[in-house]
């Protein structure tokens, strides 16, 4: 079977101490849509991080199209191709949400007003919104200023911690909209969720960590009707 | 009742006078705001190494004299400027090299940088008194007045007289000039940019791949221009004393902090308001009075808030309101 785009295989690891991360495996397929989902401290975010590379690895191993990028650093993952949306903090306040753009693009030296266009398209609330400071901007419009701020380096992967965390449920509908169009253009998405079940309603592969370890793996919509992860992890 | 005169009077010794003041902490705030922003820590060496930047250029100065060169109307200083411009970017690049990139290594708090930049002044200040001595220096020359009191008497028949020194003009010159450029780098240029996201927010700046070290560099060497412009410019003004600069570190604060540190513009409109509250708060206003008000409504005493030797208690008094009331300043910087 041929690589998917991003795997981490049989992640362990922790922040130093004991580790939080048993063998834990994450992997996503080109254009598709990963969920990571779980109880709270089931180490959903620290996996996404470890895959992300700020956390160091114990045992196992991450890959990037079939590269063993293990031992890079976060800043270098990006400009592999990867690109990640810190649950908060992600975005730059004082700057114009044009300018938030543009230091997304920072590591690119070729022109990147073609992708800036795109996320204009696909964001059209920035376009009209692009001379306003960041931090001016709603909850919502601040998450579609931070997806296109890591979507300029043109990722192949776009990683997103919690990505509708704190924001209205019609917001967040959107929002999941929004990503799914990401996904169309061929990017693949890894993305940890709170909103288990609508999360798990978009997405192509769902992972359900308990205490750092793989406790279900499935398709979306599989996990959605499997009576026991609906009894356990998503209120019955 | 002589509205006219009033004006010209307050002009010539409040207005003028303020505006270059003003300017010149503007330039030193500026410098102090945009530290903070980008390292993260109170700069206090910043008035002794001004003066260390301001003792180079003059004696620069003194070579050029020496050598028979000046600058026919203008101040031969302002040809010693790159030299001064360059031997404190050296010495900043020096000081960070040896003593703040190690704290930036090991993630120190901010008070423990200020500690650090209290002993980079002690010693620059040693330095400064070494090549220059703690004595004061003039070295202004060229044109003294742009127009003097009887110039403006003559061309407007007048009672009071308005005088603009050259070195008043060229300080409001100069610092316009520089922080046009100053506004225009941070907000057009990619390594402005590049700064600015540094300051909004460090962790996502690594992220996106903008180079902390690189940051840094760029930082020391504005506030380093920035520092040499502010002493010479003051120093042609005045006098230069290496004190009088230490001194200078109070009105720096206060008008950074007033601005909202971190944010350039509010150091500006700090550094103007600074300037203003001591003049007007250390100025006899009898005369004033006397041209505005009917001859028996004229005040009989001086009509002055505080002797001019307690300038300071106003900058320090404007400084404890705005910690008490405002702590993140008029424009909202980071608060302290």
């Amino acid at each position: 079977m041929e690589d998917p785009v991003l795997i981490g295989e049989a992640m362990t690891g922790g922040y130093g101490g004991a580790d939080i991360l048993h063998s834990c495996t994450i992997a996503v397929e080109k254009g598709q849509i990963a969920v990571i989902v779980g109880p709270n401290g089931a180490g959903k975010s620290t996996a996404m991080k470890a895959v992300f590379g700020m956390l160091k690895l114990r045992e196992g191993q991450v890959r990037l199209g079939g590269e063993d990028i293990t031992s890079l650093s976060p800043q270098a993952r990006v400009a592999k191709g990867m690109g990640f949306v810190p649950q908060t903090n992600n975005i730059f306040p004082s700057m114009t949400v044009e300018e938030n753009l543009e230091m997304g693009a920072f590591i690119r030296q070729d022109n990147f007003r073609d992708t800036m266009e795109q996320v204009f398209t696909l964001f059209p609330i920035l376009r009209e919104k692009r001379r306003q400071p960041a931090g001016e901007l709603s909850g919502g419009q601040r998450q579609q200023v931070a997806v296109g701020r890591a979507l300029m380096t043109k990722p192949s992967v776009l990683m997103l911690d919690e990505p509708t965390a704190g924001v209205s449920p019609i917001v967040m509908d959107e929002l999941f909209d929004r990503i799914i169009e990401v996904a169309r253009t061929g990017i693949s998405i890894l993305m940890v969720e709170q909103n288990a079940r609508q999360a798990l309603e978009i997405a192509d592969k769902g992972y359900v960590l308990v205490q750092g370890a793989n406790r279900f793996t499935d398709t979306g919509q599989a996990l959605l009707a499997d009576p026991e992860v609906r009894k356990s992890f998503l209120g019955g | 009742m002589d509205p006219l005169n009033a004006i010209v009077l307050l002009a010539n010794f409040v207005i003028v006078p303020a505006l270059a003041y003003g300017s010149q902490l503007a330039l030193g705030a500026l410098g102090i705001t945009l530290i903070y922003g980008i390292l993260r820590f109170s700069h206090f060496a910043h008035g002794d190494i001004m003066a260390f930047g301001t003792a180079i250029v003059i004696m620069t100065t003194w070579g050029l004299q020496g050598a028979g060169i000046t600058f026919g109307v203008l101040p031969t200083a302002l040809l010693a400027l790159p030299v001064g411009i360059a031997a404190t970017i050296l010495y900043l690049l020096a000081a960070d090299r040896t003593v703040y990139r190690f704290y930036r290594k090991v993630r120190a708090k901010p008070m423990i940088f200020v500690m650090a930049s209290l002993g980079v002044m002690f010693v620059t200040n040693g330095i400064t008194r070494l090549i220059i001595g703690p004595g004061e220096q003039r070295f202004d020359d060229g044109t003294r007045f742009v127009f003097s009191v009887r110039d403006f008497r003559e061309w407007s028949g007048l009672a009071e007289g308005l005088a603009l020194r050259s070195a008043q003009a060229l300080t409001i010159i100069v610092a316009l000039i520089a922080m046009v450029l100053l506004f225009w780098f941070l907000n057009r240029t990619r390594a402005g940019k590049s700064m600015r996201a540094y300051s909004d927010n460090e962790d996502l700046a690594l992220l996106s791949g903008i180079n902390p070290e690189r940051v840094v560099i760029i930082t020391w060497a504005i506030a380093g221009t920035l520092m040499v412009l502010a002493g010479t410019l003051y120093g042609l003004d005045k006098s230069f004393r290496p004190f009088t600069y230490f001194q200078l570190l109070l009105p720096f604060f206060a008008a950074a902090i007033l601005g909202g540190l971190g944010n350039p513009l509010g150091a500006i409109v700090g550094a103007y308001v600074v300037a203003f509250s001591e003049m007007g708060i250390t100025y006899a206003w009898r005369r004033f009075f006397q041209h505005l008000l009917p001859d028996d409504w004229a005040p009989a005493g001086l009509m002055q808030l505080l002797p001019v030797d307690y300038k300071f208690a106003v900058t320090f008094a404007i400084l404890v309101l705005v910690l008490i009331f405002r702590p993140t300043g008029i424009f909202r910087g980071k608060s302290i």
